[in-house]
């Protein structure tokens, strides 16, 4: 990485759009769910929240069942992650393995809590004046408040920023341009709420230290532009802009975004931060308003329930742990050709075995498609190598070759052309007319690779220890041969020693006998 | 009430295209050519794609089964069909039969199958087809008739078919008759008999820019070309490397001595180049993997097909040169990896 990579003036983020490789040009559907206003759902019977929604492991559970919660208090501790907190004030029923809305679809704990309906707050500690507030302490805020970023990687949004703030970050980048199909969550909530956004930019810019905020979204979004532009329009709003940029999947994806506004690469296995950058969505920025000026912590978010296989689109402002089952109904349930429910955009978003999976802070659309949608009959060929999938690559790798490398389990090579870089973002996969599930493929060899490198430090660990315990043994035993050939010398000193004092006796006789002979005397001829 | 769905990996899209799909493109962008070709050359070259296709399909199905797969998804990719009408535009429309087949069976069984089947052959499987024939029949394989309105004889579709079968041209004079050395043929035997470049161009085999009619043929290849650039079913760095090559390294050497060296125009239009810029030297299988790696190989196959059409004992080339590119394709895409994104 050049130093002129590195420090490119800042205010040229954003002032002309570039392009990157590959990507695709998507049907959008976007329209279909957008018609509505934002209703917060009534409330459910029942709410299942997760103790896993962050990047990392599992929060530790703060209440225990029977006991009675409040709105807004802390349910669940995990260290180097966000918090987690009662979305209603009711009783906490169990804390059970339910549904967690995973990726890995996986079953773990949830604190299930039947809301009592009196929406009782517990005491929210606001920082009322952010403007002078320090830094830390809004970063402070943020972990308490348990954010996370609500793009869909829910990576806490406390520890992003303390990095961000470590490496002397210039701008930050809001990212309004969700590129994916269908996911218009984003859309609705820069259109409802502009102020709330740049005011969370602000926060935000003052907890990173950062001089400017870009935000990005899409060429489409006339009335989004509007909005924001006039929102920004404070006397505090200095240096906010908004930024237009053209609808590719996966513009918004941040190495991508991160390229499209500055021309630059992030490095390889790098941060946006070392570019003196750092991206957060839209929605994670009107969360930290939220925590910080009113102190409320994150337990609801915008959600968007859409696709063929839904009767009536729509957005949802729905707390953590509502059933999708609870929303569906409210949109008049399932068309009858409905065939998979996923959750996040039909390119990138997971799968989920049923609809009695929760929301969580990640989920950003619940998509119920139809058998035309994902046609996934169709035969698998072999591949016939047409390079497709390498012209849309926005990561510039050669889909066809990690495919082989990865079925045929050459780590190394495929390590060294790419593996890693891979963002499975899944266009190879669309385009591929051999209908090669690639992704999926790609998914399985990074897992092996992470089994193997863990493999091999366990390996490289015990090897460590055998030669530590060889090298031991090995000089207990020189020691002891050591102290041995002391031992022995010892002795051997001991007995020359002893020689030494008889022949000196000796030799103290003789000379003794000698002067007795030359004075005529006999050593006992003295008396 | 709850419900619950399969489950299955992202992207949760409909596939946007499909082999067969892409190989029916290939084969439509074939049509202006092919009637270009049976309109100058009669109706003969239009025998050979069936005959050729008739084996073609035979030998892949009956590798199919023997290896143990399954029958329709292969049989209805085109692949083998895309193989064998490469293959016909090849041979001289009056080849006998079992001309198509000895080929096929090479292209389909050694080339092909033995290899792994679809995807998996190092070789194009047209060109090893054809040059095992050429090389194995050299006098049925040279056999070519001129453009219609250069001959006496108007062949019918019944002699046409008749000869094809039988071996036997059912005019009198026999072979002779019917038959003419092609542009390429003269040239090469002009030069190296010494008599000049200009000279040997007033045959009336020689048209515009290369020979009576194939320069017609030419062009509808290149049309469909187009069309497949246009639809992104071939990279644009193939047929530009392959046509930029033949007539960047033709061209110094006409500048100098215009009476012994064809002008680049004339490289362009005559014999296989265009076929093999746009058709065969772009399949994939056989060929590299990234942009500059394909860029490398069209000029390699540009390269060579002029030096065998200067220094080699046939008045063509392409087919060799492809066949010899094929073999430097792995080593070619281990250098040519692209720089990938933050690298
Ligand atoms: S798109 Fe599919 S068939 Fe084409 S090269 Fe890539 S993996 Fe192979
Ligand atoms: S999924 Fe990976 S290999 Fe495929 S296009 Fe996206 S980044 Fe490239």
């Amino acid at each position: 990485m050049t130093l002129a990579r590195q420090k490119k003036p800042l205010h040229e983020v954003g002032a002309r759009i570039h392009s990157f490789h590959g990507g695709l040009r998507l049907r959008h559907h976007k329209k279909i769910s957008c018609g509505d206003p934002v209703e917060q759902p009534p409330l459910p019977e029942l709410l299942s929240v997760p103790l896993t929604q962050h990047a990392g492991n599992a929060a530790a559970p703060l209440v225990s069942a029977g006991e009675t919660v409040l709105k807004g208090q802390p349910i669940g501790r995990c260290q180097p992650c966000a918090q987690i907190h009662s979305p209603v004030s009711g009783v906490v029923e169990a804390i059970e393995d339910r549904p967690m809305t995973h990726p890995s679809g996986k079953m773990g704990p949830c604190v299930v809590i039947r809301p009592d309906g009196r929406e009782q707050w517990t005491g929210l500690k606001p920082i009322s004046d952010w403007k002078t507030a320090s830094p830390e302490s809004l970063i402070m805020q943020m972990q308490d408040c348990g954010l996370a970023g609500l793009g869909g990687a829910v990576f806490p949004t406390h520890r992003k920023a303390r990095d961000g703030r470590d490496r002397r970050i210039h701008t930050l980048v809001l990212n309004g341009a969700e590129c994916e199909p269908w996911i218009s969550c984003d859309e609705m909530l820069m259109r409802e709420q502009p102020d709330k956004i740049v005011l969370g930019a602000r926060i935000l810019r003052r907890a990173l230290g950062a001089s400017r905020v870009v935000i990005a979204i899409e060429d489409q979004m006339g009335a989004v532009e509007a909005a924001l532009s006039h929102a920004a329009e404070c006397a505090e709003c200095q240096n906010i802009s908004v930024v237009k940029v053209p609808k590719i999947y996966p513009e918004g994806g941040e190495r991508q975004l991160i390229q499209v506004l500055t021309g630059l690469e992030v490095p390889l296995g790098g941060r946006p931060s070392q570019l003196g950058m750092l991206c957060q969505n839209v929605a994670t920025a009107a969360a930290v308003a939220d925590a910080v000026v009113e102190g409320k912590p994150l337990i609801e978010r915008y959600i968007t329930v859409t696709g063929h296989g839904i009767s009536h689109p729509r957005n949802f402002r729905a707390l953590v742990g509502t059933s999708f089952s609870h929303l569906v109904e409210l949109c008049g349930g399932y068309t009858k050709d409905v065939a998979r429910l996923v959750v996040g955009g039909p390119m990138m978003g997971f799968p989920v075995a049923s609809d009695a999976s929760p929301v969580v802070k990640a989920s950003n659309c619940v998509l119920a498609l139809t058998a035309d949608d994902i046609s996934d009959s169709q035969v698998e060929m072999p591949c016939i190598r047409c390079g497709e999938c390498a012209r849309v690559c926005p990561a510039s790798l050669l889909p066809q070759q990690l495919f082989l490398q990865v079925r045929n389990e050459l780590w190394n090579q495929a390590a060294e052309w790419g593996l890693a870089a891979c963002i499975e973002c899944g266009c190879c996969d669309v385009v591929c007319p051999s209908h090669i599930p690639l992704v999926e493929w790609f998914r399985f060899g990074k897992g092996e690779r992470r089994k193997l490198a863990m493999e091999a430090e366990a390996s490289e660990l015990a090897r460590k220890r055998f030669e530590n315990r060889e090298a031991r043994l090995a000089r207990l035993k020189l020691e002891r041969a050591e102290k041995m050939q002391r031992r022995k010398q010892m002795l051997k000193d001991k007995a020359s020693q002893q020689d030494r004092i008889q022949a000196s006796i000796e030799r103290a006789r003789s000379r003794a006998a000698r002067q007795a002979a030359s004075t005529g005397k006999g050593p006992g001829d003295d008396a | 009430m709850t419900r619950s769905f399969p489950t299955s990996g992202a992207p949760h899209v409909a596939p946007q295209t499909n082999v067969a799909r892409v190989m029916l493109q290939v084969l439509l962008a074939l049509v202006p050519g092919v009637l270009t070709y049976a309109w100058f050359f009669g109706p003969g070259v239009l025998v050979q794609i069936a005959l050729a296709i008739f084996f073609a399909l035979l030998f892949e199905a009956v590798m199919l089964r023997w290896r143990g797969r399954e029958l329709k998804p292969f049989i209805n990719d085109y692949s083998a069909v895309l193989t064998a009408v490469l293959f016909a535009l090849c041979i001289p429309p009056l080849a006998p039969w079992w001309i198509s087949c000895v080929a096929m069976l090479f292209a389909m069984v050694f080339a092909k199958h033995l290899y792994g089947g679809l995807g998996q052959n190092v070789f194009n499987p047209a060109m090893v087809g054809y040059v095992v024939v050429l090389i194995s029949f050299p006098q049925a394989m040279t056999a070519w008739m001129p453009p219609l309105s250069l001959s006496e004889i108007d062949l019918g579709l019944g002699a046409i078919l008749a000869t094809i079968f039988t071996g036997q041209v059912p005019v009198e004079g026999s072979w002779d008759a019917v038959t003419q050395a092609t542009p390429l043929d003269l040239l090469k035997t002009g030069i190296e008999s010494g008599r000049l470049v200009p000279e040997l161009r007033a045959s009336p085999v020689f048209g515009y820019f290369g020979g009576k009619g194939w320069e017609w043929v030419a062009g509808g290849y290149a049309l469909g070309g187009f069309y497949l650039l246009y639809q992104r079913v071939i990279s644009w760095q193939v047929p530009t490397a392959v046509i930029l090559s033949v007539i960047v390294l033709s061209l110094p050497a006409w500048l100098i001595d215009p009476a012994n060296n064809p002008d680049p125009l004339q490289h362009v239009f005559s014999g296989a180049i265009l076929l093999t810029a746009f058709y065969i030297a772009t399949d994939p299988v056989s060929g590299c993997v990234s942009n500059r790696g394909r860029l490398v190989f069209g000029a390699g196959v540009g390269l060579l097909t002029l030096v065998i059409r200067r220094w080699g004992g046939y008045p063509d080339g392409a087919a060799f040169a492809v066949l010899l590119m094929n073999m430097a394709a792995p080593l070619i895409d281990r250098y040519t990896r692209p720089r990938m994104y933050g690298e």
